[in-house]
């Protein structure tokens, strides 16, 4: 249903699904023929309650799914410009990885130090000259405004940082590698209202540089940050526009519900 | 203001407290029985290692490195007896560590569920064979084929009991670096691969430092369990004592002196039966030792996540 009233913008395309079916190892169909474009340099949001597949469907974009046997893939995610299905048997998931990062929910920081959990990434890539991953790992920790707050204390633990600092270490990390589209799983959800502020501010810096997906459970953050905002509801897409667009005046009386806090 | 009573459906009831009390007295009870176990142990120990101090000093007990207990000019140099000890605990070691530490990084990190199921019991199996079947292995297969390597390689000697108690130990490493392993959040495993990490690099890199109290904990398990196997040395490694740490060398280890002791090579009463007190108090306090070590190790280590 959605297929024939797929809306074509005027922003770049940077990777967008075509008819995707997703199916977990039990059998059950997590997304239906899902047709959903990111564009480049903007910030695109994902929305809908709980088990609509907005988290499935981000994963899907780095292959997170292998790391589970039995789950399957159906249709395809084309990136852009290399013009390639990621999804295709013949595409290394490592190579995919390493241009579309992710960051998750809940800040996962490797057990090792700021310093290392940036270089992490670098180090995957077999870079080793010193000077270059000191560059790096600086870089990185400002792109994701965290420097000040560390740069005094590179080798401590990352755990001993704050929750709010372990998401934007996490940032960092991801950011380390440059990639072309990083991937955020309600980066949020688990902070507090301060921490999610300089979160969300960062994202708006980010996207100068990348490309963002963000599934997010919180509406008035993607009516903040967003640039395009996509509801899906029980594996499908119901509606993608403009943040704009869909918040004002939606173009689906679910998508209105939803917004409107009538339903979900 | 309004006089309180106590309702009879509010009161304390009897019965039911002494039951809970009777149940809390039982569990005590099996709980104090390990720690008087162990009380008595030591106590056992020390108090009869008391008198061979008294023929022998602590002194000559730890500096001199021959140990005759049943020759006429008697020597009671414990070092001849820890060089065994240790040599084949190293040997163990060696042989064990990697061993145990990359079957535990394939059954967490590369097997697959099935294989996993099938590989660990079979693994574990390896815990159930008794150890006197192991000193046989040692005895007639191992040494043999190391002797045909190493052909001046004597009947007895410590490189094949040591390499058998190596395999011996390996399941305990293997089972519980492996579930310290599995125990590490699949966030910090997908956080890895998200970076573009392998499954080696993720293994290497994230999971294992972050269990590493748990696989740490599992080489002083191995070591404790290596430092108190008796059977295995006590047939293949000979019962001479012997001042020595080369692997090619016949010694005798603290416990294999303790067996043959206790078989009956020594009267009752005598310097060289008390001896076996004190051989054994020093086994305890290496043990003890070790195990101290192993409970700063993972404090020191344990990793929050």
């Amino acid at each position: 249903m959605v297929a024939s009233k797929k809306k074509r913008f005027n922003d770049t395309i940077k990777a967008e699904s075509k008819d995707l079916d997703f199916y977990y190892a039990d059998g059950t169909q997590a997304l239906k023929k899902v047709n959903l474009a990111v564009y480049e340099n903007k910030i695109t949001a994902l929305i809908g309650p709980s088990g609509c597949g907005k988290s499935t469907f981000l994963r899907s974009f780095n292959r997170m799914h292998d790391l589970y046997p039995g789950n399957r893939y159906d249709g395809q995610i084309i990136l852009y410009p290399d013009n390639t299905n990621i999804l295709a048997k013949k595409v290394d998931p490592i190579e995919v990885r390493m241009r579309i990062s992710m960051v998750f929910q809940k800040p996962n920081p490797f057990p090792k130090s700021i310093y290392e959990n940036v270089a992490y990434g670098l180090r995957v890539r077999g870079e080793r000259n010193k000077h270059t991953l000191d560059d790096k790992v600086e870089e990185a920790l400002k792109g994701a405004s965290l420097w000040e707050e560390v740069k005094d204390r590179l080798y401590d633990l990352a755990f001993n940082l704050s929750g709010g600092q372990q998401q934007r270490l996490c940032i960092a990390r991801a950011l380390a590698t440059e990639p072309e589209i990083m991937l955020f799983d309600e980066p949020t959800s688990a902070l507090d209202p301060i921490a999610t502020v300089n979160i969300e501010e960062l994202m708006s810096e980010l996207k100068e540089k990348l490309s963002i997906l963000i599934v997010t459970h919180n509406m008035q953050q993607a009516a903040r940050i967003s640039d395009y905002t996509a509801y899906m509801y029980l594996g499908e897409l119901v509606e993608h526009d403009l943040t704009d667009q869909i918040f004002t005046n939606p173009s689906k009386k679910e998508t209105e519900d939803y917004i409107t806090g009538k339903f979900g | 203001m309004q006089d309180l009573v106590i309702s009879p459906g509010l009161a304390k009831n009897f019965r039911r407290n002494f039951v809970e009390q009777i149940i809390e007295v039982g569990l005590l009870l099996s709980a104090v029985v390990a720690v008087f176990i162990t009380s008595a142990i030591v106590y056992i120990l020390v108090v009869e290692a008391i008198p061979f101090f008294q023929h022998v000093s602590l002194y000559d007990f730890l500096t001199d490195t021959v140990w005759t207990p049943n020759y006429s000019i008697k020597h009671y140099g414990i070092m001849a007896l820890v060089s065994g000890t240790l040599t084949t605990t190293i040997i163990a070691l060696i042989v064990a560590v990697p061993l145990g530490t990359i079957t535990a990084i394939y059954l967490s990190e590369f097997a697959s569920h099935k294989t996993r199921e099938t590989i660990k019991p079979i693994l574990e199996l390896l815990v159930g064979v008794p150890t006197v079947v192991f000193g046989y292995f040692a005895l007639m297969l191992v040494t043999p084929l190391i002797q045909k390597i190493y052909p001046d390689l004597t009947t007895f000697n410590m490189l094949g009991p040591g390499i058998v108690m190596g395999i011996m130990i390996v399941p305990y490493i293997a089972s519980v670096s492996e579930d310290a392993m599995r125990a590490v959040p699949m966030a910090m495993r997908e956080g890895a691969y998200a970076m573009g990490a392998t499954r080696f690099q993720t293994a290497i890199r994230v999971i294992a430092p972050a269990a590493t109290s748990g696989i740490v904990a599992s080489y002083i398990l191995a070591v404790s369990r290596a430092v108190g196997e008796t059977m295995i040395v006590a047939i293949a490694a000979g019962q001479q004592p012997n001042f020595t740490f080369n692997p090619v060398e016949s010694a005798a280890t603290i416990t294999a002196y303790i067996v043959s002791v206790a078989l009956g090579d020594l009267e009752h009463g005598t310097v060289g039966y008390q001896s076996i007190f004190a051989a054994g108090l020093t086994l305890l306090i290496m043990t003890l030792f070790l195990n101290i070590l192993g409970h700063w190790t993972r404090k020191k280590f344990s990793e929050r996540y």
